[in-house]
């Protein structure tokens, strides 16, 4: 798979750390949301068969965390994103 | 109709004409007791001891292509119960049992061969992990023997005993683990099933689920709504899929896993081998390909096929282990979707709705489990209670600290 950097251009999928789905950004606060909230947070995932947003972390180029936007049923990626961008956007202050 | 050498003779004599299809192809009924989603190795273990072992009727398998096309179909064959953990050893070595009796508890050749097992040790670290987890074994009634280099040297005197990295110091064994013909492990429960009544109902896919008052009272298929008393889910790979239909979201997320076969050799390798420093596994099958694979490819798919840097890596651990199969063409790879759990363990349980419960989270471990999932998820159904080797497998064990994590990765599903 070919990961379409915002900044650096087309780079290989293999030179990349993958963390999952692009929910982990929107981490609740613990000591409000309680031991349930935290826990699905943590442990439960949508999974979709088709597009999904997901945190790449650039660790042999520019260390960079990405959102890609990517069909988990063909491999097609659609749309690459900062996650600084996006976690800005959904007015994540930390 | 028994399969036996003298019906073999019988037959060759007569023609072959006595050969019957070997199981019905029945319309779905309105209702029935049971309904197990998912006609692969799991679920069909599961119909199959629901009828005979728990002596319940009423029990439809529901299949959406045709059955055994999955994950039974697309493993790589291995049999073991090594585990280290409490929670998982006895429920493996239970597996691990009824492999051994399966064939003529089924009466069906699925070519159990317990050609045995080893896991290569590279370090002293290695091997101190590896005496506990072969005396870990051993208490709880497997079989474990702890080989040195030399023994290892006797069994496979052409492997890379002094790479530079990993240096060969000997292995953990299981003399009982082995290889299984998959397919006919599918094929022999769903016979066995069948003969017991059970519908295998294919080509019936579940697009949805009717749940009235916390309560499940059927399936919605491509086939038209079928009622139930009890819905069983075992469709490892596409869990997440079926339980939105009731509304639920799990700790797994699907990933792909390759694997490998080469061309045809002539005998080689008499057991299974892994090379876990390595990210490599291999045995040979008995029609002489090297049967192999690696890791998972490490993000979320539902694609049944995976990637080449995968590729890369399987083979250059091949390589680094066994540099005389520099030459041996590789004859195919396909991928399977894995269940891939947040503590790298299954789930055998209740869920919240009513007469709905769960099978799946198998990881990439799934195959060898069949026999004993089948049974406990079985149990499970019948009896309503968790069988006593899968009292661990719980939905709520991520919630209250009891995660099984046989590799100590944490919630981290692509490194499991």
């Amino acid at each position: 798979m070919i990961i379409h950097h915002p900044i650096l251009g087309p780079r290989d999928a293999q030179e990349f750390v993958y963390l999952g789905d692009a929910n982990l950004i929107d981490r609740p606060d613990g000591m409000v949301a309680g031991v349930e909230v935290f826990h699905d947070y943590l442990y439960n995932r949508t999974n979709p068969a088709g597009e999904h947003q997901e945190l790449w972390y650039h660790e042999q180029g520019d260390r960079s965390w990405l959102v890609v936007t990517r069909n988990t049923v063909t491999h097609e990626i659609t749309r690459v994103e900062l996650a600084r961008d996006v976690a800005r956007a959904r007015r994540r202050t930390k | 109709m028994r399969y036996s050498g003298f019906r073999v003779i019988a037959e060759a004599l007569t023609g072959h004409k006595g050969w019957k299809p070997v199981w019905r192809d029945p319309e779905p009924q309105a209702e029935y007791d049971y309904i197990i989603i998912g006609g692969g190795g799991h679920g069909l273990a599961t119909a199959y001891y629901l009828a005979k072992e728990f002596g319940q009727a009423r029990i439809a398998v529901l299949e959406k292509g045709y059955l055994g096309g999955g994950n039974v179909g697309r493993n790589t064959t291995i049999i073991r119960s090594n585990y280290l953990l409490d929670g998982n050893e006895p429920f493996y070595e239970f597996s691990l049992k009824l492999w051994e009796g399966l064939e003529q508890d089924f009466n069906y050749n699925a070519m159990v061969s317990q050609r045995g097992i080893i896991n290569l040790i590279h370090t002293d670290a290695q091997r101190d992990a590896a005496t506990r987890r072969g005396n870990a074994m051993i208490m709880h009634g497997a079989d474990a023997r702890l080989l040195s280099r030399d023994e290892v040297r006797q069994m496979y005197p052409w492997l890379n005993f002094d790479n530079g990295r990993f240096p060969i110091k000997g292995a953990l064994m299981q003399p009982r683990g082995g290889t299984v013909r998959h397919d006919a492990v599918a094929w022999g429960y769903a016979r066995g099933a069948d003969m017991r009544g059970v519908d295998l109902i294919q080509n019936c896919e579940v697009t949805g689920m009717r749940i009235e008052n916390g309560r499940i009272k059927g399936v919605e298929t491509t086939r038209g709504y079928i009622g139930a008393k009890k819905v069983g889910v075992a469709v490892a790979g596409s869990s997440s899929k079926v339980m939105a239909h009731a509304g639920m979201r799990l700790p797994i997320e699907s990933h792909v896993l390759q694997a490998f076969v080469s061309e045809g050799l002539k005998p080689l390798i008499d057991g299974v081998m892994t090379f876990g420093a390595g990210h490599f596994y291999v045995s040979q099958s008995d029609k002489g390909g090297l049967v192999f694979g690696g890791d998972i490819d490490g993000y979320n798919s539902y694609a049944q096929r995976g990637n080449l840097p995968v590729i890369e890596d399987v083979a250059e651990g091949g390589m680094a282990l066994m540099p005389a199969i520099g030459r041996v063409r590789l004859l195919r790879t396909w991928g399977g979707i894995m269940d891939m759990s947040m503590d790298g363990s299954p789930i055998i349980d209740k869920t919240g709705i009513e007469g709905l419960y769960f099978n799946g989270g198998w990881c990439y471990g799934g195959f060898k489990a069949t026999p004993a999932s089948g049974w406990a998820f079985a149990h499970l159904l019948a009896k309503d209670e968790s069988h006593i080797t899968a009292k661990a497998y719980r939905f709520d064990r991520f919630l209250k600290g009891l995660m099984i994590d046989e590799k100590g990765q944490g919630a981290q599903p692509n490194l499991h």
